[in-house]
């Protein structure tokens, strides 16, 4: 008789172990892994200053989560969506890797967030553009931080219409990325009254001439030429449109360009463009703090990538402290109720589908003479309030969110 | 018709920067057969050097096309007399392996000092603007290319086939052991040979600077299609590998014209179909 208790006691304990190991961290260490390019052509807009972002959040932090470490591990996935989706595996099943961050270029992005949502582990995109990684690709454990190409379409494409820019003509990186972009332009050219007269595709990365892609947009005669490209592609386009004499006869539209991209251009060969960011470094007394640790260690200006990878660490270290545990159910559920407060986003609120809708800033680049000191490049022309930057929940078609409860939506 | 003049005209110009990096791979291989991996390296080094140059020194373009070759080109006679010397009597793979890693570590180095979003170069004042030709807007700069890189390959043609220095080169590819008993120094025509490869493709360097940002990967992604360019022109042939060079260069431009998509495919298409039906290339001879 007084054996049977006992017995149901320990078949209790054993039955509610797994919920007791939940409470806590797994394997007594909160890993934070950034996989990003390295050394190939985004390496400077993210790379190692993403993995330095990371690092500082991580010391900001304290180093330490319920009292168990935080560990930073990273890794170069060379731009290959095969490299980085064995790589997210192996830090999955055997280095006990909780969350991914960074991930830029949206081939890499995509590979990997399919390994992740199957082992339950949390991805913080923060290089990639792809609008559909919180539509139709979503995922439960998924949270598109920085921008989208949505948003760069909406920034960019609606104030040069607006301006009386209405004849467009693309020039594209051929992979999911640039054709995205170039879509979601179109979408938002056509609604502004404009008129899309054709597209030329490139390979990417590795094409340095594009000179016969400019002579295809030049005798298209649109009035702007777009750039859904990223990274060196845009730096050379912009460089050899010049040269070609694209412009100033037409304008160029470079839908995605960071501040590192400007940098390398020069401010005579930029100046003037229009551009759409999450992020400038030189707005307020909080970004340029922030950014002037940044710049102390890396030698260059913070890129809104590399600001969004800190941002995102931040708020995945405080979510899982308040949640009590790392396990990624709780941690994303925290994050999702949490709204996010720092120099990068104000009151912003990640939504049912994973993306953090934040303020957007349409920037122009500046002339030479109006640069009064280094990194002065931005003039920031307005800010595209949240509601209007991001898609709204209904227009992303995430099948999550459709069948995501009310009570979840509130929150 | 217009939109294919111009593309055929944008392929000449690349053409005549693939015949200029072509024409350094062949005279390196056909005289030392070794496979310059580090080739796409040295073009990449010739552009930063013209950048510092002008950065740091304030040398301008004209004397950068002098300075850097010749600069460049001591660099190869050191690489050649320090490391490549050494691998002479192996298999030729060794050698292929030695540049490659060469390339790496010179890319690695530039990646590490300047990011790979690279710098910007200006085009020389002498050779801004351009010229409408109807059909399409001609940039002076890459008429200048075209020119350059014509009268570089021609000298270079009659120099090897017509003058007594190339009468040695070419006997030394054919047997250097046979030169060597006639009294000629084969080990410093060795030398000079992959330095004067090396300088040529500093030189392309120097002229791609003002055209391309100038960036550590510049070399790797346009060593590629000079390695097809010689393969199909036939390894170690000059004439093959600057007529192939400014070919492959029309027929990319063709392409652009009538599939874009297949434009950075059709080299490897040309290479396999050149190699089914004439596998020492177009202009080679079977050894």
């Amino acid at each position: 008789m007084s054996r049977i208790p006992r017995v149901a006691c320990c078949l209790a304990a054993l039955l509610a172990a797994p919920t007791l190991a939940a409470d806590k961290v797994s394997d007594g260490v909160v890993k934070i892994g950034v996989l990003t390019d390295m050394t190939g052509y985004y390496s400077d807009l993210a790379g190692p200053g993403s993995v330095l972002a990371a690092r500082m959040a991580i010391e900001d932090f304290g180093g330490k989560v319920l009292g168990k470490p935080v560990q930073l591990v990273s890794a170069d996935h060379q731009l290959k969506a095969d490299v980085a989706s064995n790589t997210a595996r192996k830090w999955f099943d055997q280095e006990q890797v909780d969350v991914i961050a960074d991930l830029v270029s949206s081939s890499t992005a995509g590979a990997v967030m399919p390994v992740a949502a199957e082992k339950k582990r949390i991805t913080l995109l923060s290089g990639p553009g792809t609008t559909a990684f919180t539509g139709e690709k979503c995922t439960a454990y998924n949270v598109h931080w920085t921008y989208n190409n949505w948003a760069l379409a909406n920034g960019t494409g609606r104030e040069v219409v607006r301006q009386g820019g209405d004849t467009w003509y693309f020039v594209t990186a051929d992979y999911i990325f640039g054709r995205s972009l170039e879509e979601d332009t179109t979408k938002v050219v056509k609604a502004a009254g404009g008129k899309v007269l054709g597209f030329a595709r490139h390979p990417s990365p590795g094409t340095t001439d594009f000179s016969s892609y400019l002579l295809q947009a030049q005798s298209s005669g649109a009035k702007i030429v777009g750039l859904a490209n990223a990274g060196a592609d845009t730096v050379n386009c912009i460089k050899q449109a010049n040269e070609f004499g694209v412009t100033p006869k037409q304008s160029l539209a470079g839908l995605l360009v960071f501040i590192t991209d400007v940098h390398s251009l020069g401010l005579d060969t930029a100046k003037g463009m229009y551009l759409t960011t999450a992020f400038y470094w030189d707005m307020n007394d909080e970004t340029r703090k922030w950014s002037e640790r940044f710049f102390a260690k890396h030698k260059k200006m913070p890129t809104m990538v590399q600001a969004g990878v800190y941002s995102s660490v931040m708020h995945y270290l405080k979510a899982v402290q308040a949640a009590g545990t790392d396990d990624a159910d709780a941690v994303m559920a925290k994050m999702k109720a949490t709204p996010v407060n720092d120099f990068f986003a104000k009151n912003a609120r990640i939504g049912p589908d994973g993306l953090l809708r934040h303020d957007m800033y349409l920037a122009r680049v500046k002339a030479p003479g109006a640069s009064k000191k280094p990194w002065d490049y931005y003039e920031i022309v307005k800010t595209i309030p949240a509601a209007e930057a991001f898609p709204t929940v209904e227009q992303q078609a995430c099948p999550l969110a459709k069948s995501a409860s009310p009570a979840v939506m509130k929150k | 018709m217009q939109a294919l003049f111009g593309q055929l005209l944008v392929g000449l110009i690349n053409g005549s920067f693939y015949a200029l990096l072509s024409l350094g791979l062949a005279i390196i291989f056909g005289l030392l057969n070794v496979v310059n991996f580090a080739h796409g390296a040295q073009y990449m080094m010739g552009a930063f050097a013209a950048w510092m140059a002008a950065t740091y020194l304030g040398v301008g373009y004209f004397w950068a096309l002098l300075l850097v070759p010749a600069a460049m080109g001591l660099v190869g006679v050191a690489v050649e007399r320090l490391l490549l010397r050494r691998l002479y009597g192996l298999d030729n793979l060794y050698g292929l392996l030695l540049t490659f890693g060469l390339t790496l570590i010179a890319e690695g180095l530039f990646h590490q000092a300047y990011g790979n979003s690279g710098s910007t170069y200006p085009v020389p004042a002498a050779l801004r603007g351009g010229v409408n030709l109807g059909f399409m807007y001609l940039p002076l700069y890459r008429a200048w290319v075209v020119v350059v890189s014509v009268v570089v390959c021609a000298a270079s043609w009659f120099v090897i086939e017509r003058t007594k220095l190339g009468a040695y080169l070419r006997a030394g590819t054919e047997n250097p052991r046979l030169l060597q008993a006639f009294g000629v120094n084969v080990p410093l025509m060795f030398t000079l040979t992959y330095g004067f490869g090396v300088a040529l493709a500093a030189f392309a360097g120097v002229m791609a600077a003002p055209v391309y940002q100038v960036t550590p990967l510049m070399g790797s992604s346009v060593i590629m299609v000079v390695f097809a360019v010689v393969v199909i022109g036939g390894m170690g042939s000059i004439a093959g590998s600057i007529f192939t060079g400014i070919g492959i260069g029309l027929v990319e431009g063709l392409t652009r014209y009538l599939y874009p998509e297949a434009s950075s495919v059709v080299v490897f298409v040309v290479m396999a179909l050149v190699l089914l039906v004439r596998p020492a290339g177009l202009f080679g001879r079977q050894r």
